[in-house]
């Protein structure tokens, strides 16, 4: 046999193999294997009776829920609260736009070589925000007014989780490159600012921001609570993002400064097009951990009296009408979350392989 | 010491800390009893130096004595506490414009590339002139590819510096620094970082670039290169400009002891 003959050894093992070393090895795992199939294969079935084979998914009222499994049923009859909340009907199509308008920026992502992809994306985060801030609350060009207090479902969690993504990462790069700053005025200003909020639960900041702050405003000047409670989450936020993107600055070889500073760049070009395109690239993971805990944490808002999709299931599933519906209910806003959760999680991870040029040597 | 068979012996009786052979030229980098230290430490120790525009300068002197932290001051990328350095009749103070004009001038390659990672190469060579200098997009491109041609590695140009080797790298990171057409080259170490067998690529661009008249300033350990486009080779040793002659005396007959030391153990080879 010459040389040019060897072959690699065949690394994959066949499927029959691979159970029986690692199912069958020994009498232990056998029985574990047995076990364990035993316990899920008897939990699956009724867990699919329950989700789909046994449950009413259409109907007229509360009665048609006879069934053994799930009474989707609720969900299906609530489905316009818990997503617009008490945003009044005929004006529901300004909410669809937006949510259309959130598709069309954000599904392309997914879509490897999707025309325009970049702008969609840069869209998303620029123009649509705007765009939004005329449509939900209207009062211009002739769109009727809509109170905020009338805003609810998951329209109000996507609001909170959208805004308080958006504005955390600049006012967060911000900080993080405060507390690296040579200036010590800004460089304590900084710390202290991250310091303080990040030491606060949530909670006590959206008290705060419903409580308290009316309190300190000088008379006559007020911001409706949704504003109060974003403009908390937002500060809040960007406390925790500083200290994600900080990591990442710092992670930065000093010879990339140096290299930028010898080329003539001043700070703000330094920083903007060679430190933090890489650093920011580098902490992906780390900031999309803190806008996904974010994304769940705007539940919280129920404390304050604001009506996400959490507050518009909780509020329904103690209706009279309805009688046990009370699993379908957080079923169903978990699955909301996850969906979200999860999109935001494989976006990232598409993003990170874009993004790798090879440089990690 | 002195060597009676050569003739150079006789050099003028300058300090030894403030060589410089007497020309027309204008000086384009002065520094004038410069001192630094970091804390506590004085690591430059009343260094003068006058570099005329076109020089090629080659400083060496054994690890840790201050070569590289000297040429870093003449853009700034380190601070100096006393003197003064002034660099194309532009004296480094604290005032960043200063600064940034300096450096605008200066061009610098490093030991280790300091390429940025998530740029092309092309856009590596472009960013500098397009964000500082305020050169059109298109002009920057089509001059970074003229660099790059002349560095050798313009079929590179679209990848990422990742998948380039050592000598490819720091082949892009002159060609970068180029871009900017300064009027002073710094390297510090350029082959150091590389394996033996890329040294040799990235020294004759060096030495094509020595001979287009660029001013160059060198911290290099490469004495084959000091010999061949040295027009002053300057010993560092311990903080200080022991001194500096033309290569050939330098190499053939070094005034100090401390010199006549390094050389031994460098060229017994």
């Amino acid at each position: 046999m010459t040389e040019s003959e060897v072959q690699r050894p065949k690394k994959a093992l066949a499927p029959v193999k691979w159970i029986r070393s690692n199912l069958f090895s020994s009498w232990y795992n056998t029985l574990l294997t047995v076990v364990i199939g035993y316990l899920v294969l008897t939990s699956i079935a009724p867990l699919m009776n329950w989700l789909f084979l046994e449950a009413t998914f259409t109907g007229a009222e509360p009665s048609d829920c006879a069934g053994e499994g799930a009474c989707w049923l609720f969900i299906n009859q609530r489905l316009n609260f818990f997503i617009y909340g008490f945003y009044p009907d005929d004006l529901q199509w300004r909410v669809d736009a937006m949510f259309i308008l959130l598709a069309v920026a954000f599904v392309p992502q997914f879509i490897e070589g999707f025309p325009a992809r970049k702008w969609l994306g840069i869209f998303g985060l620029t123009g649509l925000p705007v765009i939004g801030f005329f449509m939900i609350p209207g009062g211009l060009f002739g769109l009727e007014p809509v109170e905020s207090s009338k805003w609810g479902g998951l329209m109000l969690t996507l609001i909170l989780a959208y805004i308080g993504i958006i504005a955390s990462l600049p006012i967060g790069t911000l900080l993080a490159l405060g507390r690296r700053s040579e200036m010590p005025v800004i460089r304590g200003l900084s710390v202290v600012f991250i310091e303080v909020w990040r030491a606060v639960p949530l909670i006590t900041v959206l008290f705060m921001a419903s409580v308290m702050l009316p309190l300190f405003l000088p008379e006559g000047m007020s911001f409706e609570k949704l504003a109060r409670a974003l403009i908390g989450i937002t500060l809040w936020q960007s406390a925790y993002m500083a200290e994600v993107i900080r990591g990442g600055l710092q992670a930065i070889p000093r010879g990339q400064y140096e290299a930028a500073s010898a080329l003539g760049l001043g700070y703000w070009k330094k920083m903007g097009l060679v430190i933090l395109p890489q650093a920011l690239t580098m902490v992906i993971p780390g900031i999309v951990n803190t806008f996904i805990s974010l994304f769940k944490d705007t539940t919280l808002v129920l404390i304050i009296g604001l009506f996400d999709i959490l507050g518009t299931v909780q509020s329904t599933v103690t209706d009279p009408a309805w009688q046990n519906v009370a699993v379908e209910g957080y079923v169903f806003v978990a699955f909301c979350f996850w969906v979200f959760c999860f999109g935001i999680s494989r976006y990232s991870q598409n993003l990170e392989r874009k993004l790798d040029t090879g440089h990690k040597t | 010491m002195g060597n009676p068979m050569t003739e150079q012996t006789q050099a003028p009786e300058a300090q030894p800390s403030s060589p410089g052979p007497a020309s027309g030229k204008p000086d384009i980098i002065r520094v004038e009893g410069m001192h630094k230290w970091y804390g506590d430490f004085h690591v430059l120790k009343n260094l003068n130096l006058n570099v005329q525009q076109g020089e090629r300068i080659v400083i060496c002197g054994p690890s840790g004595s201050g070569k590289s932290t000297f040429i870093r001051c003449i853009n700034r990328l380190e601070e100096h506490q006393k003197g003064k350095i002034i660099v194309d009749d532009v004296e480094l103070t604290d005032d960043v414009r200063q600064i940034d004009s300096v450096r605008k001038e200066v061009g610098m390659v490093f030991q280790h590339f300091n390429l940025f990672p998530h740029l092309t190469v092309l856009e590596n060579c472009c960013l500098s002139p397009i964000w500082v200098r305020k050169t059109p997009r298109k002009e920057a491109e089509a001059s970074a590819m003229e660099y790059l041609e002349r560095v050798r590695i313009p079929e590179q140009a679209d990848k990422y510096p990742g998948q380039l080797s050592g000598g490819q790298q720091q082949r892009v990171a002159i060609a970068r620094a180029l871009c900017m057409k300064p009027k002073i080259m710094l390297f510090d170490e350029p082959t150091s970082a590389l394996d033996p067998e890329m040294i040799k690529e990235v020294l004759d661009v060096m030495i094509e670039l020595a001979g287009s008249g660029m001013t160059m300033l060198c911290v290099t350990h490469e004495m084959g290169f000091a010999k061949t486009v040295a027009d002053r080779v300057i010993f560092m040793d311990g903080g200080e400009i022991v001194e500096g002659a033309p290569p050939r005396e330098f190499f053939t007959n070094p005034r100090e002891a401390r010199t006549q030391k390094f050389l031994e153990q460098i060229l017994q080879h």
